[in-house]
């Protein structure tokens, strides 16, 4: 089977790159081998949240230049960015996902412990402020389920409190909730989820307003709109006070929406979704990669002009750890890590870890080398890039979005 | 490195790093709450049963064996495999006489469909439905597939002198349904094949998959009747004959659970056993023969994906062979679990589960408006007419209605 491009990894770097191809009419391919990180989505994307002392960034846009030329941001040119950035949010909202916020400012998440963390893009969903030291809001009431031990409210009572907010708490239950309570190892986010739909939303409402008569604002947990927005905005507009979503332990519910999302937008694109299969090997020729085999597949290779490889970091298995090497398993990339395990990892481990900075090699326009020398047609995106630590700076969101944006425009210019 | 070696675990199970995407996807969790779920069932559960395995637990009957789990798993567990194999392995009590009778598809078959006069309207019967609830544990729901009158078998053996004159040659492996209650479907097959310049001829001996036997814990017996396929598919992989079959069931157990629960080698022949549309495609797609389809055929179709095809990763090819038959109106839908799991659904302790798992794939199908769902699993088959009142077709029979014989013939003869 031919395509233009296809893309190694159904995350978020890979699905919004097939998408972005696939509105400018390639045949695009997305080969996957399980379900991705974006299950794991605390409802916010970071452009550059931190500077490299852990010190808040109020304007991302300004900070960036000042990067090391190995960062992905260097390369994809800071110039680029404001307009990478915007186009992003434009296919989360053609996806039907609402996010708020701009890279020229970045806003304040509020995270589960009740602290305001700067960052670029958040979920309509979930609470957000523009200023931590006026959060806007005076007296809460903290919402859980009966039964639910993913969100701690005592935590988030107690970083509230700081910001000078009166809170107090409701444990409520709607019958729908209560049955999953049977399982308790596995009420989790997304299987309330599951349920709070349709006639449990007016029950969820009446047990809300119940509980919140003098607050504001009323604060739950994300266990709500599994595959779209709806839920929360037909319950929202059956509760008096505001009401807003903080995170929770994963699976995360929003991050299934996104992943669901952007999914189907990129199949109504004309994209195929080739999901649990695994890539058996590639073989090139002339320092292009011509085809590759999969699992499933077998002797059916899949043929692209361009092959993007977005598989991710350790957690995805983009990047393979042995004692005394890290590999990259799917096509044997270059990676830009020692050999020393000594060099790996720091003593503390809020240290700067070197490990977290690991990525497949690449030259200045996102080509993947195999043994020092760039493949003409194979591009890396996402967490696989490496060059960045992502949790330290806040930064993995804007990566996986940008670089995937940056990467389907280079390759859609050079095939004109 | 030593301990790296030492450390492979069967069934992927050491690389289970407790991210819970699995849970997520399990259909029967999200219904069922005495079923502690695929992440405690298999990987957390196996560490337990290890140490002693007093703690299997009687619940893992609840699996459907659907493989969504292993889809959905990032770091390629299989979670199924370690289910299955704890109940076969685990599990000592013995088989009732219900799960005997509708595991042994083979033996009721034959005797069913010599007496089929008989047996058909006797199965109808709400006395009978009746009995067998009560007495059997049958559910009453239940209406048997009706039996033909002789079998798929005995109509080829009449047409193996014409089948022998085609330059190229397949073995097809039939299934107990085409045999006992759907001879059309082998003879739709056989129609394709033929016009394409493609002989079929039968294996020298066929049993059952052994699908059934396997979910019933029927072990002997299943690994006896898979030797003997096994075997007689060597046979006609040496002599250079793929093997072709139209359940996507029976594919993927001879493909994949043979070497995983029954401990059969089939390695050297693996890559010669297709399903029927996945080896079509695969031809169209290398343009080694081409179906010219009617210009009459009208219809607006569906397809469901059978969880065992989306195990197998060929939903793309039955996709792809309807999306280019020009009258039929392909609506896609995104597939979800049927809930009947081949015998499982029959049971009446499962019954309510069964239904409670397929709602969400019901209400998909009634809400995409179609004339007709195609699907590459007979039991999904069942289970889609039953609860939605919609015809459901094996997309091999809905290719052979649209094609245009005489025009195909043409367009393949330098193949036969």
């Amino acid at each position: 089977m031919k395509y233009d491009t296809i893309i190694i990894g159904g995350g978020l770097s890979g699905l919004i790159a097939g998408v972005k191809l696939a509105t400018q009419k390639q045949k695009v391919a997305i080969i996957t081998s399980g379900q991705s990180a974006l299950h794991f989505y605390s409802g916010s994307f970071g452009l550059l949240s931190h500077d490299e002392n852990g010190n808040d960034l109020t304007h991302p846009l300004e900070a960036i230049p000042l990067l090391p030329p190995t960062h992905p941001y260097s390369k994809i040119g800071s110039t680029s960015i404001p307009a990478l950035a915007e186009e992003g949010k434009k296919i989360f909202a053609d996806a039907g996902l609402t996010l708020v916020g701009n890279a020229s400012k970045n806003h304040y998440r509020l995270t589960p412990l009740g602290f305001c963390e700067p960052t670029w893009l958040t979920m309509s969903d979930y609470a957000l402020c523009e200023n931590p030291a006026e959060v806007g809001w005076r007296k809460a009431t903290i919402i859980n389920f009966k039964g639910f031990l993913d969100f701690m409210p005592g935590f988030l009572a107690d970083g509230l409190t700081r910001h000078g907010m009166k809170c107090d708490f409701a444990t409520i239950s709607i019958p729908a909730v209560e049955k999953l309570r049977k399982n308790s190892s596995e009420m989790r986010a997304t299987a309330i989820a599951k349920v709070l739909t349709g006639d449990n939303l007016d029950l969820l409402a009446m047990e809300i307003n119940k509980n919140s008569s003098d607050s504001d604002v009323v604060f739950m947990p994300a266990v709500i709109g599994l595959d779209s927005e709806r839920p929360i905005q037909e319950l929202r507009a059956m509760v008096r006070a505001k009401l807003l979503c903080v995170p929770v332990v994963p699976m995360s519910a929003c991050g299934m929406r996104s992943q669901i999302r952007l999914r189907r937008y990129f199949e109504k694109l004309g994209g195929t979704y080739i999901l649990g299969d695994n890539v058996a090997g590639g073989h090139f020729s002339n320092n292009r990669l011509e085809y590759i085999e999969t699992t499933n597949l077998g002797s059916m290779k899949l043929e692209g002009r361009n092959f993007i490889l977005a598989t991710g970091s350790f957690f995805s298995h983009g990047l393979v750890a042995e004692p005394d090497r890290v590999y990259e398993p799917v096509l044997g990339a270059d990676v830009n890590a020692p050999a020393d395990h000594s060099q790996w990892c720091g003593k503390s481990i809020f240290d700067n870890q070197p490990y977290m900075q690991f990525g497949v090699t690449t030259d200045k326009d996102f080509h993947v080398t195999f043994k020092g020398t760039p493949a003409e047609n194979v591009y890396a995106i996402g967490a696989i890039l490496g060059g960045t630590n992502p949790i330290r700076e806040g930064s993995g969101g804007g990566v996986a979005i940008l670089s995937a944006l940056h990467v389907a425009r280079y390759i859609l210019a050079s095939s004109l | 490195m030593e301990y790296q070696v030492k450390n492979i675990s069967p069934n992927n199970f050491e690389q289970c790093i407790k991210c819970t995407i699995c849970t997520v996807y399990c259909p029967v969790l999200a219904v069922n709450p005495d079923y502690p779920g695929p992440k405690q069932a298999g990987p957390d559960g196996e560490r337990y049963r290890l140490k002693n395995p007093d703690f299997y637990d009687a619940a893992l009957k609840y699996c459907l064996n659907c493989k969504q789990c292993e889809v959905a798993c990032p770091s390629n567990v299989r979670i199924g495999d370690i289910i299955q194999t704890a109940r076969l392995k685990y599990d000592h009590k013995p088989v009732p006489l219900r799960d005997k009778m509708l595991a042994s598809t083979d033996f009721m078959g034959k005797m069913a469909t010599s007496l089929s006069f008989i047996v058909n309207p006797m199965l109808k019967l709400p006395i009978t439905k009746k009995v067998m609830h009560g007495t059997l544990g049958i559910d009453h729901h239940r209406t048997f597939p009706k039996y033909a009158g002789s079998t798929f078998e005995s109509w080829m053996r009449h047409k193996a002198p014409d089948q022998s004159k085609f330059a190229n040659q397949v073995a097809y492996f039939h299934g107990c349904y085409v045999n006992y209650n759907n001879p059309d479907l082998g003879r739709d097959f056989v129609k394709i094949m033929n016009a394409v310049g493609y002989g079929v001829e039968l294996l020298e001996k066929e049993r059952c998959c052994g699908v059934a036997k396997i979910a019933n814990r029927m072990i002997d017996e299943a690994k006896r009747d898979a030797g003997i396929n096994i075997d007689a598919m060597r046979k006609a992989v040496n002599k250079g004959k793929p093997v072709i079959a139209t359940s996507s069931t029976c594919v993927f157990t001879i493909r994949d659970e043979y070497p995983h629960l029954l401990d059969i080698d089939n390695s050297d022949i693996r890559d010669s056993i297709f399903l029927a549309t996945a080896f079509i495609n695969r031809l169209v797609d290398e343009g080694k023969i081409k179906l010219v389809f009617r210009k009459d055929y009208s219809k607006r179709i569906t397809y469901h994906t059978p969880c065992h095809m989306q195990k197998l990763g060929w939903a793309l090819h039955s996709v792809s062979l309807l999306k280019s038959i020009p009258g039929l109106r392909f609506v896609p839908i995104e597939s979800t679990c049927c809930g009947i799991a081949g015998t499982y659904g029959f049971k009446k302790e499962n019954y309510p589960y069964s239904q409670a798992i397929g709602k969400e794939l019901f209400d998909k199908i009634h809400a995409a408006g179609v004339e007709m769902v195609a699907t590459d699993c007979e039991t999904c088959k069942w289970q889609i007419e039953m609860s939605t009142g919609i015809k459901t077709e094996n997309p091999i029979s809905i290719i052979a209605d649209a094609l245009d014989v005489e025009a195909t013939m043409k367009a393949n003869k330098n193949n036969a």
